[in-house]
């Protein structure tokens, strides 16, 4: 296997022995952004020199022997929606074209203070809104494992550099399953872990009650060793929560004894294609093989989700981005006007057509007219969907099911149908209304090479319960070692 | 949603739109909230809106001053700078403003 098909723990353990560099673990990887990232479009922005600059840093506090971060000289890519200090943030969109933030947010502040090499900020779906990146104000981002393809979204970015090898590990983000849905269409991990867990101080919002930070990484233990650093309290962040976060990795190959899988019957109905359901399937069938025990469950709401998050998510979004009117910072129309003609034209202009849509749509849900009928009663359902997941978790460990009801499909198969695309989270969804934690991990192939993921539900603050859990999985198979050859 | 009311979210929400973007945009809300209204099929009498998952209540820091963005920093990314304040379009139009 190759420096750039390896995963970030194998990197640390080559630099601690000796093997190599981060200043030749980032070139290599810098080396594969220039070979391969015109055919996949993942970056918005590749900072080259910073990232050499940071490497031969910690090349030379490890010579030192100075203390090094627990990331040291590992290579990490961002999605563009965090802010990074000094280097633009556009949230692929238009209306941010050239904003620089004076500010890191405090996931990427962890990571410097770890000593990873923050190499460039990934594509994304306009505002994070969206489910195919065929949304970026700019370019869409291609699938490794297929080139006419979609890698998912909203963090399509961030999944697909990681599975063409472009750096080995990204942050994205999940909303209402952006991390998660991208990581199974691209073959690798993403992890939304409980509401609360990771500071979202820094990530430009979208919708404030379900956004959530996440790793996309190969394997298990990188994404547990990425957890650690990234998460716990921040003071910045009053929706953090103050409570420990475990050593993941240390309890990561331990399994569960008596495990109980529940798996939901709603998961496995109409619009779940056969293959994904075949490979799921088949990835419960080896958790029976090492002891776990099946018990079918009802989410009897869940078909409400996508309903829901639409109103949920789209009132919030439409309060969140009122802040880019065009004074302070970001695109303003050049069309002189009044002050409110001002704001309409730059929202107008800068704006991308489903921001748009979702503003449209979260506007109308909080109007007077319609703030009862439509905003509080998907409130109210959103309770029943999580009373759902309280009654399942007290029956089993773990929820298991598909990640995302389809392989990969077409670039512009579902463009021109908002509904047609917003159903594609209809598995994924539920887990951030609730506000529990979630985590897809590859579990196969379709017959045309298209990877299927297997999503795993916990309850709040049991990501150390899910990762053990997902690692079980991964142990007896060897998806997770599959690259993209692109 | 008929074009009207398009029109008027539109406003509330300080989108100008074309008139192609706003007929476009009225036939697919109606598909979308033609969708969600399935949320009607369900009784939820006496359930409690959930509005976040964490029992979340306004936090207040300490009143203690705090380090601020120096004005340079602060003012980087404005559209249009004057001096060190950001340059804003009149609020109200001058041909508005009532004589003297």
């Amino acid at each position: 296997m190759s420096l750039i098909e390896k995963t970030a723990v194998e990197l640390l353990q080559m630099q601690s022995r000796g093997e190599t560099t981060s200043e030749a673990i980032t070139t290599a990887f810098l080396n594969t952004i220039q070979q391969v990232d015109s055919k996949i479009k993942a970056f918005m922005t590749v900072e080259a020199d910073k990232a050499l600059e940071q490497a031969r840093a910690v090349d030379a506090k490890r010579k030192s022997g100075a203390p090094l971060g627990a990331f040291a000289g590992v290579p990490i890519a961002i999605k563009d929606v965090l802010c990074t200090k000094g280097t633009r943030t556009s949230c692929s969109s238009k209306i941010l074209e050239n904003f620089v933030p004076p500010y890191d947010a405090t996931v990427v502040t962890r990571l410097r203070e770890a000593d990873a090499v923050i190499i460039g900020k990934t594509n994304m779906d306009e505002f994070a809104m969206g489910s195919s990146t065929e949304n970026s104000a700019y370019f869409t981002t291609r699938n490794p494992w297929d080139l006419d393809r979609i890698p998912g979204g909203s963090s399509g970015g961030s999944a697909a550099c990681v599975a063409a090898c472009e750096v080995p590990v990204s942050l994205g983000t999940d909303t209402g399953g952006s991390i998660r849905q991208p990581a199974a269409l691209c073959g690798i991990v993403g992890i939304k872990p409980t509401y609360g867990r990771v500071s979202r101080y820094g990530l430009i919002a979208f919708a404030s009650s379900l956004d959530q930070v996440g790793p996309f990484t190969h394997d298990l233990m990188d994404n547990a060793l990425l957890m650690e650093i990234i998460s716990g309290r921040d003071p910045k962040d009053s929706t953090s929560i103050d409570t420990p976060v475990p050593k993941y990795t240390q309890s990561l190959n331990t399994p569960i004894k008596d495990l109980t899988i529940g798996v939901p019957k709603e998961f496995f109905g109409e619009g779940l294609d056969s293959e994904v359901e075949a490979s799921v399937k088949a990835a419960l069938k080896e958790y029976e093989k090492q002891g776990a025990k099946l018990k079918e469950v009802s989410l009897p709401h869940s078909k409400y989700a996508v309903a829901v998050y639409y109103l949920v998510a789209t009132a919030e979004a439409s309060s969140n981005l009122a802040r880019f009117e065009g004074m302070h910072y970001g695109y303003r129309t050049p069309t002189k006007g009044d002050l409110v003609s001002t704001y309409s034209k730059t929202r107008g202009e800068g704006f991308g057509k489903e921001v748009q849509r979702r503003i449209m749509l979260g506007t109308y849900a909080l109007s007077a007219e319609a703030r009862s009928d439509y905003y509080l009663k998907a409130l109210k359902v959103r309770r029943l969907i999580k009373n759902d997941f309280d009654v399942a978790f007290k029956e089993c460990d773990v929820v298991i099911g598909p990640t995302s009801p389809c392989a990969a499909f077409k670039m512009g198969e579902k463009t021109e149908n908002p509904l047609a695309m917003y159903l594609n989270d209809i598995y994924t969804i539920s887990c951030n209304l609730a506000g529990i934690a979630g985590i897809s991990i590859p579990c196969g192939f379709t017959k045309n090479k298209l990877p299927i993921g297997l999503q795993i539900l916990a309850g709040p603050f049991e990501e150390e319960k899910m990762f053990r859990v997902a690692r079980m999985y991964e142990a007896a198979t060897d998806w997770h070692l599959k690259r993209a050859k692109v | 949603m008929d074009l009207n009311e398009v029109r008027k979210v539109a406003r509330l929400a300080r989108l100008e739109l074309s008139d192609a973007d706003l007929n476009r945009m009225a036939q697919q809300l109606s598909n979308i909230l033609a969708y969600v209204d399935q949320l009607k099929e369900l009784n939820t009498d006496g359930i409690e809106p959930l509005a976040h998952p964490l029992p979340v209540q306004n936090v207040f820091r300490e009143d203690v001053p705090g380090e601020s963005l120096p004005v340079d920093l602060a003012l980087a990314n404005a559209p249009n700078r004057v001096g060190n304040f950001f340059g804003v379009p009149s609020v109200l139009d001058p041909a508005d403003e009532p004589s003297h």
